[in-house]
């Protein structure tokens, strides 16, 4: 997924004078096109993070579009105080773009994880929290997040994540796509975990649970209606994220159903327990682990309904 | 610019911080020592200096300005007051409920670039606005002015690394550099000596002037850059508190506000009518 954001990237920059990647230092086999087509909008500033993003804000008040980039918490922790004072407070138009949200890292450890970035992210004002799932949502997320006139925050994938969606998808910020439809429950997941989610409900489908399956690529804005409405029609809701368990899409759906009076729905949040993940493995193996797994989520589906 | 002679600059020093008294004993808020020391830098900069129109404070050719010490921005506030970016009587809110003007500096105040408040925030972005004006040809400087405290972040540091590889000379940095903190004095916390030493080593072209001569500063201020392809520094000696005998140089004028005793006193010493 990242080479699929670079490459949009790269065709929107020719087309927009005013983007410009301002890198801590992180990119290497990825960013080298944009870098030779625009050597005047590009800039490493080293690994200083605090930095970059203060830079970016600077580029990004003066009428630009600045990105900032980097693995995973690099480019969110570490300057979390520039992202909220700086950017978000002044609203300025910078990108902020993770690669490898959740543990798609994996053996390198909890330094390389993003498990808590929905969380932290959703709770800054003004800033638009996106997490494609597959190709087909991480190029339109990269439009989307271009013509966007203020600070987005954009968890994307690392490598040879599968298609989720069947066709062509109609992709705004805030505006939830449901990949297939289904009465008897609604699986909600963010980001990449969606192709366990989509293995999971082709499995129900077989058993006779039919599930409507939605991607809430956009945790902030939320799209309130969406869930709502699943809540009504199915009357079963579980979200499927891979993050902490605090604070993040089950926590922002929870929200909704309680602002909404939807109390009397059946609901399971499946998430990374409340640990540092020490276990050492690949992406899908600590999936796995911690009951993220197809079959996982689909048990905890099944019991949910039955 | 325009030169002017030094008293202008002193009374218009004298007139901020009159102002800088009269609100944080309003308020009961803190920080006045750090906005007395830098009266004089933000007189000379204001007003012979920066290139700004009070009349259009988002006037696209303008000098950017940014307060890195945001604690001080009740100095900023009462110059701007001074030079007509908004009226004085803004300053009369300062710091209370439902008032105009908060504690820490901020963008939504007419004439204000940028907000801060936490330190090592300013430079970063400053340079960001450095690095835009060159890419864009534009002509405008930008400053940034910053208390010693601020050299202590590290990410103060990383910009100054980027500016000078940059070679960003449209950058011009004044450091309030009155050597007292909010724990203690900086011999006690973090010694930055050989201050001017260190930044040249980052490939900054320095010049170390007394932060209270405005003579002086106005000088010194209309020499930039000093060096082509360099980003410049201006160490500013300063006293925390300067201009009220029984504040200068103690620790506890950063967060102290002044009682009714105090404020006819401090006014007293300045020479401005309680």
């Amino acid at each position: 997924m990242r080479s699929v954001f670079n490459e949009e990237l790269l065709k929107i920059a020719h087309e927009d004078r005013r983007i410009f990647m301002i890198l801590a230092d992180i990119g290497y086999g990825e960013i080298e096109p944009f870098a030779r087509a625009f050597p005047g909008r590009y800039f490493n500033v080293g690994v200083a993070e605090q930095n970059m993003t203060g830079v970016a804000c600077g580029v990004a008040l003066e009428g630009n579009i600045a990105i900032t980039y980097s693995i995973a918490n690099f480019p969110t922790l570490r300057c979390l105080e520039q992202i909220r004072n700086d950017v978000c407070y002044h609203n300025a138009n910078v990108k902020i773009v993770i690669i490898g949200g959740g543990m798609a890292y994996g053996p390198l450890g909890i330094s390389h994880h993003s498990t808590e970035d929905l969380a932290i992210m959703r709770a800054l004002p003004n800033l638009v929290v996106v997490a494609p799932c597959d190709f087909a949502e991480a190029r339109a997320a990269t439009r989307a997040m271009i013509a966007h006139d203020g600070p987005v925050y954009y968890r994307c994938g690392y490598k040879k994540e599968p298609p989720i969606h069947r066709g062509p998808i109609n992709f705004q910020f805030g505006q939830a796509l449901t990949v297939q439809d289904g009465a008897d429950a609604t699986v909600i997941f963010t980001g990449t975990i969606g192709y366990n989610c989509l293995c999971a409900v082709e499995a129900l489908a077989r058993e006779g649970i039919h599930c409507r399956l939605i991607s809430l690529h956009t945790v902030k804005p939320i799209d309130r209606a969406a869930i709502v409405q699943a809540a009504r029609e199915t009357g079963v809701i579980v979200t499927v994220e891979e993050h902490n368990s605090m604070g993040g899409l089950g926590g922002a759906v929870a929200e909704v159903l309680m602002d909404e009076g939807c109390l009397d729905v059946k609901c399971r949040r499946l998430a990374l327990p409340d640990v540092n993940v020490s276990l050492v493995g690949g992406q899908d193996w600590l999936r796995q682990q911690y009951r993220l797994d197809p079959d996982a989520i689909a048990d905890a589906v099944r019991q949910v309904v039955q | 610019m325009q030169t002017r002679p030094p008293a202008q600059y002193e009374q218009l020093a004298a007139r901020v911080r009159a102002h800088c008294l009269r609100m944080t004993h309003r308020g009961k808020s803190g920080h006045v020592g750090s906005m007395l020391s830098m009266a004089d830098l933000l007189a000379v900069l204001y007003s012979s200096i920066l290139r700004v129109d009070p009349k259009q404070p988002d006037w696209p050719d303008r000098d950017r300005f940014i307060l890195s010490k945001g604690h001080g921005g009740g100095a900023v506030y009462a110059t701007l007051a001074e030079l007509g970016f908004f009226p004085k009587d803004w300053l009369n809110t300062y710091y209370l409920d439902n008032g105009k003007l908060s504690g820490h500096i901020s963008h939504h105040v007419p004439g204000v670039e940028f907000s801060t408040g936490s330190l090592g925030h300013g430079l970063p972005v400053a340079v960001g606005m450095a690095l835009a004006a060159r890419h864009a040809g534009k002509q405008h400087r930008i400053f940034c002015l910053m208390s010693d405290g601020d050299c202590n972040e590290g990410s103060t540091w990383e910009a100054m690394m980027f500016a000078a590889h940059h070679k960003f000379d449209n950058l011009i940095v004044v450091v309030d550099y009155n050597r007292v903190q909010a724990l203690g004095k900086m011999e006690d916390v973090i010694e930055m000596e050989p201050f001017a030493r260190k930044v040249e080593d980052f490939g900054w072209a320095v010049r170390t002037i007394d932060g209270h001569n405005c003579g002086q500063i106005e000088k010194t201020l209309s020499e930039v850059p000093f060096a082509s392809n360099k980003p410049s520094w201006v160490l500013a000696r300063t006293v925390k508190g300067k201009g009220v005998s029984w504040m200068e140089n103690t620790v506890s004028c950063h967060y102290g506000s002044v009682n009714d005793e105090q404020l006819a006193k401090a006014l007293k010493d300045l020479g401005a009518n309680s």
